[in-house]
């Protein structure tokens, strides 16, 4: 009988069935994705905290609102609070796989909402070392996926899978992450620029358990190994299932952040 | 006659600084959030002025606070942003202005704004034609984006077919100009304090407007329109030929403005078409903004803007653009400073008239930022309403503190 369903255990589970590096990537994605879903809405602030070369520090404060949406990808807003002179400077964006996302910005000084093009995917954002595709929601289909080794990290017994973006105007030929299987979580970030040599890697830290489902990492520092120089960004008061909806993430909307 | 516009300048800033006092002393006391700026500001004239006695130096300080405070679980809030300047050459610079003071009610398909307030309409760079429903402030900046708070109510309402914004103003305000000791003028000042409008109620007419907006795909869409005192004054001889005064004509405009975004491309198109008793005039922008991002693998982007700018105006209503072309390039380096750089020209078709415009800015640590202006004109046609101001080149430069 233990053995039955230890057999039962083994075929249900995607991911020791798959057989190929391909299909094994993708299905540790699939989990990842899986054991993500049913937020509904998230709030949080965020310290970004700019460092280069030399160590010079500068800080950047900012409020994300999330909307998970079924199928595609989710909805975000954002306000800037600091540095002061762009406080009030507000952010929607709809993502999607691998449609362009639809993106406004109101600048509040002429009281204007700018719908923005959204192929900027490799720029920096905000002057710091993440660019909008390292910030942007995750959606499977956005990657190809390749499951390269078992390897431990930071003492986490870890996937090390390789995925390659599929949508357009990418910074990146590929990345590699790893992600602890003991709860799907990505502890790790090396990102190759588009000469295929290694430009970022980004760490995952302070993970935290929300509605005992959600992981959220509260500390992700982006060192560029080329440049030297790096940011952290410090996640805090994380918020689900407000009961947000459609409604809150209009155009509309940008006009009366605060 | 109706109270003279200094007379106003003076309420507006004694209002001002009551409600600034008031405010500091709640900001204490309640949940009340203060942002803003103070700046300084140096303009270099580069040739003597052609009809004022200022000089080629003009400086000036600008305060800029803004009080805000929301209870009701946000659905209520109210905002107060006074704007005060301090010119060091042109009395007439010298003004206060009550930016916004306006109470916010917010609900699921509604929204009710109440009292002064600040809103922009349109998509285009160069000109902001259907832009109608504050009045510039002139002595700020002559590219027409600083704006007077308007007395308003403004009921939003959101629908899946759009949003339809419904404003009634039942108070004008008057352009401002600058003063005989300013330069950017021509050889007769405007005497403000003398405005006649059309209408026999004059700055109390209640103008009314309407907005229709929609985001559609790829699409932005805006038809609009107005009815009221023409925001742009007729500028008519004194009987004694010393000043110009400034008649408001009575005028409905509709409006039509529409965004196309595709990939790096933003395709724009403002139209108006604007009646009043004397005149029916059609004018249009419609041009381009291409974004090359990260040029060269750095962090630059490089965005390149070109507009057309037309109206069937001719002679009677005098506008600086009736056939005309603008081209650009705005230039981003995405760095810590967030520096930025934009450099444009107006060059008019019909003649080899050319006005120039720079603007450059770059934040400093995390509380201030420089910013540097450029205006220069190559303006040899003396019909041109540029030609009085062709000898007015400038460059400006601004250091402003954020709080």
């Amino acid at each position: 009988m233990r053995k039955f369903l230890l057999l039962a255990l083994l075929l249900l589970s995607p991911v020791v069935m798959a057989e190929t590096p391909e299909e094994k990537g993708l299905a540790i994605a699939l989990e990842t994705d899986k054991r993500d879903k049913g937020w509904q809405d998230s709030y949080a602030e965020m310290k970004m905290v700019l460092r280069n070369r030399h160590g010079k520090e500068s800080v950047r404060q900012i409020r994300v609102t999330n909307l998970e949406v079924d199928g595609d990808g989710d909805k975000g807003l954002t306000v800037f609070d600091e540095p002061r002179d762009i406080k009030g400077t507000s952010f929607l964006s709809y993502s999607h796989s691998l449609e362009p996302d639809e993106q406004w910005i109101f600048l509040p000084a002429l009281k204007r909402v700018k719908r923005i093009s959204s192929s900027n995917k490799s720029g920096p954002f905000m002057g710091s070392e993440f660019a909008y595709e390292d910030i942007s929601s995750f959606e499977i289909p956005k990657y190809s996926y390749l499951y390269l080794r078992d390897e431990l990290f930071n003492g986490m017994d870890c996937y090390v899978l390789e995925l390659r973006p599929q949508y357009q105007h990418s910074g990146y030929t590929k990345s590699h992450v790893w992600i602890d299987k003991a709860e799907f979580r990505s502890q790790k970030i090396d990102y190759y620029d588009r000469k295929d040599s290694l430009l970022k890697t980004q760490i995952f830290s302070d993970y935290q358990q929300y509605l005992d489902q959600y992981w959220r990492a509260h500390t992700m520092t982006m060192q560029n190994h080329q440049n030297g120089k790096s940011t952290t960004l410090q996640w805090d008061d994380f918020q689900f299932k407000n009961g947000l909806n459609d409604g809150d993430f209009k155009k509309n909307d940008l006009k009366r952040q605060r | 006659m109706a109270i003279s516009r200094r007379t106003i300048l003076n309420a507006s800033a004694k209002i001002s600084a009551f409600l600034v006092i008031t405010c500091f002393g709640l900001c204490r006391a309640a949940a009340v959030e203060l942002s803003g700026y103070m700046s300084a500001e140096y303009r270099y004239s580069h040739h003597d002025a052609l009809f004022s006695s200022s000089g080629q130096h003009n400086p000036s300080m600008a305060l800029a606070p803004e009080f805000y405070t929301e209870w009701d679980n946000g659905e209520q809030s109210l905002l107060f942003s006074p704007f005060i300047r301090v010119d060091g050459e042109d009395a007439e610079r010298s003004h206060a202005d009550i930016r916004e003071l306006q109470w916010l009610l917010v609900r699921d398909d509604w929204e009710l704004r109440v009292g002064i307030g600040k809103v922009f309409w349109g998509v285009a760079e160069s000109q902001h034609l259907v832009d109608v429903i504050n009045q510039s402030d002139f002595v700020e900046n002559t590219d027409t984006e600083d704006k007077l708070g308007q007395p308003m109510i403004n009921l939003s309402l959101f629908q899946d077919w759009g949003t339809v914004d419904l404003f009634v103003m039942p108070y004008f305000r008057e352009r401002t100009f600058v003063g005989r000791d300013g330069r950017l003028r021509g050889p007769l000042v405007v005497d403000t304090d003398a405005a006649t409008y059309e209408s026999g109620a004059g700055r109390h007419h209640l103008d009314v407007a309407v907005r229709w907006s929609h985001s559609v795909g790829d699409w932005e869409l805006g038809l609009s329109h107005f009815y009221g005192s023409n925001r742009e004054p007729q500028l008519l001889l004194n009987s004694t030929a010393t000043a110009l005064i400034p008649f408001y004509e009575t005028m409905h405009q509709t409006g039509i403005d529409a965004q196309y975004t595709r990939e790096s491309w933003l395709w724009k198109l403002e139209m108006i078409r604007r009646e009043t008793s004397a005149s029916t005039f059609f004018a249009l922008t419609g041009g381009v903004e291409y974004t090359f991002y990260s040029v060269f693998d750095s962090d630059i982007d490089v965005g390149l803007i070109s507009e057309y700018l037309f109206d069937d105006c001719d002679d009677v209503c005098r506008t600086a653009f009736e056939d005309d072309v603008l081209v650009g390039t705005r230039l981003t380096w995405n760095d810590v400073q967030s520096s930025e750089l934009f450099v444009g020209v107006i060059h008019d078709l019909s003649s080899e008239d050319m006005a120039w415009n720079i603007e450059a800015s770059r934040r400093i640590g995390d509380r201030w930022k420089v910013s540097v202006e450029g205006r220069f004109f190559n303006v040899d046609t003396v019909q041109s309403v540029l030609y009085p101001v062709r000898r007015d080149d400038y460059i400006q430069l601004e250091l402003a503190r954020y709080f």
